[in-house]
């Protein structure tokens, strides 16, 4: 809502206030003010002057050279506009002022046109900023030629002079508060603030005789969704454009002035907040207008030229054989206010809020009596309006208001007081304000008390319990006098085992060198392609935004490895030669139809050295010794292959990619990305990729950790090198090692794996160190070799040798 | 004899001065002392002596034998110490050579500062609480006093699954399901991802961080949400930050405020950063709406309360200073690298 300062002053004199602190003061009570702007701020040093005399440049077919009377001195300057004659009165930029070029500020200097001096230049109405709206009566491309209704005191400051002095306070009005989108709204705002008289005056006409029943018929066929509807008729009009004042005030409002007739509805509509209609009332057919539902596929031309469909739930103004206006969001284009319009009709009705929305929206045209009548407007408010509309109608000049009206009141506003109670009040504010005080801030913003009630003005639509009148009376002693305390009682805060998981595996990836990212959680369906998801993959079946920014935040992720990729494809396009990063985010699953997805916790990890010092088992590493932090033992790591429950499988190399599982439950997939992926992504480098699902991995984990007592007895140690089939896993011989040697094995140790010449093809070289130790005494080398023996016994039976 | 054992320790004394390592050290006390040493082989002649001499000369023999030691333990000590320093000036580095790279990752700056946050509020006796993102349109708004057709919702535009399943759009969401599970007191933060369709630019991300805040008990007031937030500030930005209510309009909080902070830049005089207001906004807050509680079973006649929401990213944009929402989603290692 923008405030004209002017405007206001006819309500509330704020005058010893500076602009800044006005800002500030409504702003605190509870009116937030976005900005301010004085117009004309960038126009300085421009005057009213006198053309004296007119000649022709020598050297110039189109350029005049004027003699001009600025009050205090006689210029010469030299124009190119063709309207300007002697006698005339004009805007005259002096030397070293600023007037707007192309809406930009520009320094105008003395100088010479074409050898003759100028000093200054006349100004059209866009060079001050202003168009032809502003002042109807002058001409676009040329100088303005100032009219009878502004001041030509010679020297006369011209933004005075002509009434481009005011200033404008943009507010930021709250949903709840229509109220406060009008003048009359905001005044009693700042009255309120300031706790000063506030200036109101009832608006009244003189009319002329004549019964509007006998030229109008207005019948509501829906009261639920138009509680009111009052009509009343001007005769004879006179349509011309209205005079400076009000042009003036609609300009800081930001409302284009049209002419008197449209003029005056917004006029009304900004200073009491009530939407406002003038039909002609020769287009309304029958004489007739019926607020009734749109038939569907209804159409109409509204005013801004557009044919709009209609649908059964909207609501319209019709005459007896269409629609004339889209009620309460805009009028029809017939129907509206022309030049030769002699009868006009004018309208000051209540529509339902919730209608008015969603018709608006439906039919993608918003205005600025919309927005007022979305928010719910009180019935009552229609006949102050109209009242001041016919006042205003006399006060121009502009036709003959007939002294009755048509008033259709469906409303049953009953009287809704709520409960008024100083203790409750202040109990819940934790303030000690005296009962008269708050009755005062109360009184000030047009409320009553009486009996332990509280009466709230009808504009108040939003007053309904008395936790509402604990707000009215905080914001008026101020929120900032509220005083701070602190909670009482006492209160123990713990994180969940889940918080409390999260929490450290997030830190041994930090101690571990790894970068945390946060990633989008929407994500292109065409990502699913990118990591080679199998067509049928259930994973393509994402949670779905019907109206998403754009196809790339389009589907939740069901997988969270194509966020991480994305992000390794940035870095290494950014250049950072190597990455390691992990996420902790969600993946959402669909469950059932119209019940809410599963959000599971995913850990990811992503990796790339471009200088080839990351491999797949420094990706192993940091996975070990993560399962190994959050106590997930006995675990196993096998190769992944179709059958394996991560479908994103297909991302990764594969020969170099591995499923983690424990108990028949594979809980994470890490790897090497396949070729065609890194392809996609545009990353040139090995790149590896691991997710371990969060809520399985805390289901697995040990639960406890135990201390084990440190060794009493020395440990045996043997080294061990086999030579098996190239194939086989190392896992499985370590397996058979910790079997064969029971409960005294202390530690496997993988220390070479070996390939080459001294091997025969095919086949592998694996050497092993192996720590046995007994917590009842030391070791005997009988105890250890015979552990030996059974340990190359068993890995004779799968095929691994003792190396030669 | 006597004379002979004397040599010995004067030939001793002379030899040990130019012995300057510890193998040569070595050779010269089996030399002088060992099985086949001079020392011994001169006592192998004791038998020859008189009965009067024996004891004598033994005498004399233990002495040089315990001096010829005595000094060679001490010319050890001396060589060890001589080598020792040799060997430490060898060793002399370049201090101003760099170090060799240790890495250890960094949180993502979101997290380090909702850390911090949930640090403090644990402090005060709040639980961490999650919620989910993809809600029901009861939790994200009905619940929360935002009936269909509110015209409050429109300063959120929100991404739709289905007609009543969305993605929510704030936080306060959460509220509604602890209060429906817990009763009161209740003491909790929310942090979590919330999403609205804002194009992505400096300051807007369809996607970012909130955290919600709920305390629900008999006796809350609104000088509690005051403490309480205050508190919290002179936490995040030192005991000498003010903070500032506004009166705003939440359809879930009655009375509303907005709540701004002190420029930490000028110190509430008015500068470029705040605009020249001297303050910054920083979250939304409120006594929760009577009809709030009611809809979640808890009796506003009994019990009342307040909430509020913070924007994380606001918050960490601030704390570093970074000026394009845009850089915490890129994830650059050149940016995640700084905190």
């Amino acid at each position: 809502m923008d405030l004209s300062m002017k405007w206001l002053s006819d309500f509330v004199d704020v005058s010893d206030k500076s602009i800044k602190d006005f800002c500030y003061d409504m702003t605190m009570s509870g009116s937030k003010v976005e900005g301010y702007t004085p117009e004309g701020k960038d126009i300085t040093n421009v005057v009213v002057g006198q053309v004296l005399s007119v000649v022709p440049h020598d050297n110039s077919d189109h350029l005049v050279v004027c003699q001009v009377d600025v009050g205090t001195e006689r210029l010469q300057i030299v124009t190119g506009a063709q309207n300007v004659n002697s006698g005339n009165y004009v805007p005259v930029a002096l030397n070293n002022s600023t007037v707007l070029h192309d809406g930009k500020p520009v320094k105008i200097k003395n100088g010479k046109l074409r050898g003759v001096e100028s000093n200054g230049m006349l100004c059209s109405l866009e060079e001050l900023g202003l168009t032809v709206h502003d002042f109807p009566y002058a001409i676009e491309d040329g100088i303005f030629i100032l009219g009878d209704d502004c001041d030509k005191t010679l020297g006369k400051e011209i933004k005075e002079a002509i009434g481009f002095n005011d200033t404008t306070v943009e507010f930021e009005i709250t949903s709840n508060r229509p109220d406060c989108l009008s003048v009359l709204g905001l005044a009693r705002e700042a009255a309120a603030t300031y706790g000063i008289k506030r200036t109101l005056k009832e608006p009244s006409y003189k009319g002329i005789d004549g019964n509007i029943e006998d030229e109008l018929s207005v019948e509501i066929k829906n009261p639920k969704l138009c509680s009111r509807y009052i009509a009343g008729i001007v005769k004879n009009v006179k349509i011309e454009p209205s005079p400076r004042w009000m042009r003036e005030r609609l300009r800081a409002s930001g409302v284009r002035p049209i002419n008197n007739f449209v003029d005056i509805t917004n006029y009304v509509m900004l200073e009491y907040g009530q939407p406002m209609h003038a039909f002609d009332l020769r287009y309304v057919n029958g004489n007739s207008i019926i607020i009734r539902n749109a038939k569907q596929g209804e159409k109409i031309v509204t005013l801004d030229g557009e044919e709009r469909t209609l649908s059964e739930e909207m609501l319209v103004i019709a005459d007896k054989d269409k629609p004339v206006a889209v009620a309460g969001i805009m009028g029809g284009e017939y129907s509206g206010i022309m030049s030769d319009t002699t009868t006009v009709v004018f309208e000051a009705a209540c529509f339902d809020g919730a209608s008015v929305r969603r018709t608006a929206k439906k039919l993608g045209m918003r205005s600025d009596a919309s927005a007022r009548f979305e928010k719910g407007l009180s019935p009552k408010n229609c006949y102050p309006a109209i009242m001041r509309a016919f006042e205003l109608v006399e006060e121009l000049g502009a036709g003959e208001v007939y002294n009755t009206i048509i008033d259709r009141d469906c409303s049953q506003v009953s009287e809704n007081p709520v409960e008024f109670d100083s203790e409750w009040i202040n109990s819940f504010l934790g303030t000690d304000i005296p009962e008269s005080d708050m009755i005062e801030y109360l009184k000030r913003l047009d409320f009553e008390v009486r009996d332990g009630k509280c009466y709230a003005p009808y504009v108040r639509i939003d007053i309904a319990c008395k936790a509402d009148i604990a707000e009215e009376v905080a914001r008026i002693y101020g929120y900032n006098n509220i005083p701070s305390t602190l909670l009482k009682g006492v209160a123990e805060a713990r994180r969940t085992p889940e918080q409390r998981f999260i929490k450290s595996v997030q830190s041994s990836m930090v101690s571990m060198g790894l970068n945390e990212i946060e990633t989008y959680s929407f994500i292109s369906p065409k990502y699913f392609d990118r990591i080679s998801l199998d067509g049928d993959s259930r994973l393509r079946d994402a949670v779905t935004i019907t109206n998403p920014l754009g196809e790339d935040t389009s589907v939740m992720r069901t997988t969270i490895i194509p966020s991480m990729c994305e992000t390794l494809a940035r870095n290494y396009n950014y250049r950072n030669m190597k990455a390691s990063l992990f996420e902790l985010g969600n993946e959402y699953i669909k469950t059932q139809d119209g019940k809410l997805p599963n959000e599971p916790v995913r850990l990811c990890i992503g990796m790339y050295d471009s200088n080839g010092e990351t491999d797949f088992y420094s990706l192993k590493g940091i996975i070990e010794e993560l399962l190994n932090v959050i106590s997930i033992t006995e675990y196993d790591v096998e190769l992944a292959g179709t059958s394996c429950a991560f479908d994103e499988y297909r991302a990764f190399h594969p020969g170099r990619v591995a499923v983690l599982k424990k108990n028949d439950v594979e809980f994470g997939i890490f790897g090497e990305l396949h070729p065609s992926v890194l392809e996609n992504y545009d990353i040139g480098t090995r790149t590896y990729i691991a997710k371990l699902n969060v809520p399985e991995m805390m289901a697995l984990a040990d639960a406890e950790k135990t201390y084990k007592p440190l060794p009493k007895y020395p440990a045996a140690t043997r080294d061990l090198s086999l030579v098996c089939d190239d194939k086989m896993p190392v896992a499985s011989l370590e397996k058979a090692i910790k079997s064969a040697v029971g409960k005294t094995l202390e530690k496997v140790t993988l220390f070479d794996v070996y390939k080459g010449e001294q091997i025969e093809r095919g086949k592998k070289s694996v050497s092993y160190s192996i720590t046995m130790r007994s917590h009842e005494g030391t070791l005997t080398d009988e105890q250890a070799d015979a552990a030996m023996k059974r340990i190359l016994k068993s890995l004779k039976e799968l095929g691994a040798e003792l190396r030669a | 004899m006597k004379d002979a054992l004397l040599k010995i320790k004067e030939l001793a004394a002379d030899e040990l001065l130019k012995v300057n390592d510890t193998k040569a050290l070595e050779e010269l006390r089996v030399k002088f002392l060992g099985k086949k040493g001079e020392l011994t082989s001169i006592l192998k002649q004791m038998g020859k002596l008189s009965a009067e001499e024996r004891p004598v000369i033994g005498q004399l023999a233990n002495q040089v034998r315990a001096e010829i030691e005595e000094s060679i333990t001490n010319r050890v000590k001396e060589i060890k110490a001589m080598t020792l320093e040799k060997k430490l000036k060898d060793e002399e580095l370049d201090v101003t050579l760099p170090g060799t790279k240790a890495t250890i990752g960094k949180l993502h700056p979101l997290n380090i500062v909702l850390n911090e946050i949930e640090e403090i509020f644990m402090g005060m006796g709040f639980d961490v609480v999650d919620g989910p993102e993809v809600e029901y349109d009861y939790y994200n708004f009905e619940a929360l006093n935002l009936p269909a057709d509110h015209p409050a919702r429109d300063t959120q535009d929100t991404f739709y699954i289905t007609d009543n399943i969305l993605l929510r759009t704030q936080t306060s969401s959460v509220q509604v399901h602890v209060m429906e599970e817990k009763k009161p007191p209740l003491r909790i933060i929310s942090p979590g991802r919330v999403y609205r369709s804002d194009a992505v630019d400096a300051t807007h991300s369809p996607l970012f961080h909130q955290i919600e805040g709920l305390v629900v008990d008999k006796g809350i007031t609104m000088s509690d949400l005051v403490g309480t937030l205050e508190l919290l500030m002179k936490r995040l930005y030192g005991d000498d930050c003010k903070i500032r209510l506004r009166p705003h309009h939440f359809p879930f909080t009655e009375p509303s405020a907005e709540v701004d902070v002190m420029c930490f830049n000028c110190g509430g005089k008015g500068c470029s950063m705040c605009k020249d207001e001297g303050y910054i906004e920083l979250l939304g807050a409120g006594m929760v709406h009577p009809k709030v509680l009611a809809n979640c079973g808890i009796d506003p006649e009994v019990y009342s309360g307040f909430a509020f929401g913070l924007g994380l990213e606001r918050i960490v944009m601030r704390r570093y200073g970074i000026n394009d929402m845009r850089l915490l989603f890129e994830n650059d290692l050149r940016f995640l690298n700084q905190f």
